[in-house]
């Protein structure tokens, strides 16, 4: 008999920190050459559609900007909830109540025009999610209720709110009765950056300049210094004079914030209306996103654009290869399962323990 | 490195060349909501496509993207089978109209068909199946089977395509026994067999003995075959998952629409339409008639040919709506408009409409 045990480093190597990623591509590349071979593709061309393809023409990269958007505004703020350990799972709930307080101007009031709608509009998306993720902040801090359970309760509310909002009270009047609300007019449209070749909106910049003030903010403030004491020994913080949960209604505030805004962005800039689902699970898969960025802000921008990649690379392979959805999945499946594994590698290493050794342990 | 590169460049030019060897070919593409093996829905969709392929053989070729959610992502899977060379591309659900639009205008010299849903344009031709004819069928087939007088009913969402079929199918019910009863339960998903499983369960708790469903699973035909009681298909035959339980199935026949339109784009008289086609165009079949008396199955043959005759159809007045108004006079038909919007019960459904 064995057993397998998972034991913390003392130390981890800096050089392989710096390597992992590249270990990880590498060993993607094989499983993935193999994986293709299997299914009788060519794994060169397989390859070349899943990670080349998409960069080859103007409009991809585009489409990847679009994708990359929400997932990079939402891990940026989460990350600032993960680094002070508070495990909000919910952001696809708060990117939802973004999207539905950002509608209610272009949705309730579509004669309401100027320039001045959108910013309006992105101020109440930010709001929405603001006041989505205090629920279960205060929760945690007043009643000591566990995050994870009620931050994930609380996307299937908003799911069946905006459910409930889209077939009732805000259905487009002029729509055959089906589930969407009214086109927003142009005033009410996140305009694309450069219209001309595709369709980025300005989400994508919204989300950069997200990341560079949170990464300064984490990086060179006190506020950043206090959040990452606190998340890594509150008892440290509190000696240190930091208040616990301030930072939890604080970190919960600013991804609530940060996922509203993408929301919104969503839904103003690339859908243009509000539907009955407007999320394709952007708040869980920026989860990942957070993780692969290693909680760092810059770090996340790059993790957003790979994982979109690799939405848009099995969507080529789809077509190009003709090999299916599931098949794509799988394989962007593997390429998580080897970035995240080279990562816990270096900070954790894996001991088979035998049975017998074990015995010998205890009677020593 | 050196090597990786070659390699890459070999590959970028076997991806180049690829679609200037299939220049002469008519390239057709779909996307699709859920997966071909769905067994409902989507499947009678690519049976469709493989029967296009079947016909036109080597004249065309065909791509299709599955699992495509609507939004955003509608928009660049749509183009991206444009940008891949497709000038024909049939875009599968209600939730691809917008986007469907939206490409159309970058894609003048496309040609793009959108199922089930109402926006035209110079390039974009809507077609959509009156499956509610098939559901008067089952309706007149339903109230002669039951003997408790209520038939369960398991909807996806209530928009009104759905709304639609549960109305006809009162109707169909009520020219046999006039008081008959339909329970609904929504399922508010086109494909969830676990949902629809439990839906199923909870109906026939409730004393219905005969389930119908607008949703795109077997699990409810499942659930009635162990509970011995009968059912009706939806979307394809499923005989298969209920030798002994199926009455009939409303089967969507996608595939000679699939061909003629195709055929029109490769003889240039492709022209944007918008279709709602039912039985007589051959869209909506019946699966055989099993599992019933003679004399049942002659009545059920009788209204089908009557509905594809044109003599019978299903939405003539005098009809109520369920809170008691009068919606048709005597003699009087419903037109396309109303049907394709229709957000009201008929009198007799036991549920309220979801708002």
């Amino acid at each position: 008999m064995m057993r397998i045990e998972i034991v913390k480093r003392p130390q981890h190597s800096a050089l392989f920190s710096a390597l992992s990623p590249f270990i990880a591509l590498f060993l993607t590349l094989i499983a993935g050459a193999i994986l293709f071979s299997i299914l009788g593709k060519n794994p060169i061309s397989a390859l070349y559609s899943y990670f080349v393809e998409p960069l080859t023409e103007v409009w991809s990269i585009h489409e990847l900007l679009v994708k990359a958007a929400p997932l990079i505004l939402i891990a940026v703020g989460l990350s600032v909830c993960f680094l002070s350990n508070n495990w909000n799972i919910g952001a696809e709930g708060q990117f939802i109540a973004g999207g539905i307080a950002g509608s209610i101007l272009p949705v309730v009031f579509p004669d309401f025009q100027g320039w001045y709608v959108l910013p309006i509009m992105l101020l109440l998306g930010m709001a929405g999610g603001m006041a989505y993720a205090t629920i279960p902040a205060f929760l945690k801090v007043r009643f000591n209720t566990n995050e994870i359970l009620t931050s994930l309760m609380l996307v299937y509310v908003a799911q069946l709110f905006l459910d409930w909002l889209v077939r009732g009270p805000w259905r487009n009047p002029q729509g055959y009765n089906f589930p969407e609300t009214v086109q927003f007019s142009d005033s009410a449209i996140l305009p694309a950056i450069w219209p001309d070749s595709g369709r980025a909106h300005w989400g994508f910049a919204l989300a950069i300049i997200a990341a560079v003030v949170v990464w300064f903010m984490l990086s060179r403030t006190l506020n950043g210094f206090e959040i990452k004491v606190l998340g890594r020994s509150s008892r440290a913080g509190r000696f240190a004079g930091f208040s616990a949960g301030r930072l939890t209604f604080f970190a919960f505030l600013v991804s609530g914030a940060l996922a509203g805004l993408a929301g919104i962005a969503e839904v103003s800039g690339a859908v243009g209306q509000l539907r009955t689902s407007i999320s394709p699970g952007y708040g869980f898969t920026a989860i990942i996103v957070a993780f692969l960025g290693r909680l760092n802000p810059l770090g996340i921008i790059a993790a957003g654009l790979v994982l979109a990649l690799s939405y848009l690379g099995g969507e080529a392979a789809q077509i190009s290869l003709g090999i299916s959805e599931k098949s794509a999945r799988i394989f962007q499946g593997i390429i998580l399962f080897f970035v995240l594994a080279s990562d816990s590698l270096i900070y954790y290493r894996i001991r088979i323990v035998s049975r017998l050794s074990d015995t010998a342990l205890k009677g020593a | 490195m050196k090597k990786l590169i070659m390699a890459l460049t070999v590959a970028a030019s076997f991806a180049v060349a690829g679609p200037a060897l299939a220049a002469d070919k008519l390239k057709i593409g779909f996307i699709y909501i859920g997966p071909p093996g769905d067994f409902g829905w989507t499947y009678q969709h690519d049976q469709g496509r493989k029967q296009l392929e079947k016909e036109l053989g080597d004249k065309v070729e065909t791509t299709f993207l599955e699992n495509v959610p609507e939004g955003a992502d509608a928009e660049r899977s749509i183009e991206r089978l444009a940008r891949a060379g497709n000038k024909l591309i049939f875009t599968t659900s209600f939730g691809y109209m917008d986007a469907t639009v939206k490409v159309a205008q970058k894609f003048p010299d496309v040609k793009f068909e959108h199922a089930t849903g109402y926006k035209t344009a110079e390039n974009v031709s809507v077609y959509n199946s009156r499956f509610y004819e098939g559901r008067y069928v089952q309706g007149v087939i339903a109230a002669k089977m039951s003997k408790t007088g209520v038939a369960g009913y398991i909807g996806s969402f209530p928009i009104p395509e759905v709304v639609q079929g549960i109305n006809s199918f009162i109707l169909g019910a009520q020219t046999v026994n006039p008081n008959f009863k339909i329970k609904v339960i929504w399922a508010n998903s086109w494909f969830d067999p676990a949902k629809e499983a439990d839906a199923a369960k909870a109906l026939i708790d409730q004393g219905v003995d005969i389930i119908t469903q607008h949703t795109d699973s077997t699990a409810a035909m499942q659930v009635a075959a162990e509970r011995k009681i009968k059912a009706f298909g939806q979307a394809s035959d499923m005989i298969k998952f209920g030798p002994e339980t199926q009455m009939t199935s409303i089967v969507d026949n996608w595939g000679p629409y699939y061909i003629e339109r195709a055929k029109a784009v490769l003889d240039g008289t492709w022209k944007s339409h918008n279709v709602f086609e039912g039985m007589k165009e051959g869209l909506v079949v019946m699966a055989p008639y099993t599992n019933m008396p003679d004399d049942v199955k002659k009545l059920a043959e009788e209204t089908q040919a009557k509905i594809t005759s044109g003599e019978l159809k299903p939405f003539t007045g005098p009809i109520k709506k369920q809170d008691g108004s009068e919606w048709l006079k005597a003699g009087e038909t419903a037109d396309d408009k109303t049907i394709l919007s229709m957000n009201f019960y008929v009198a007799g459904v036991d549920d309220k409409l979801p708002k």
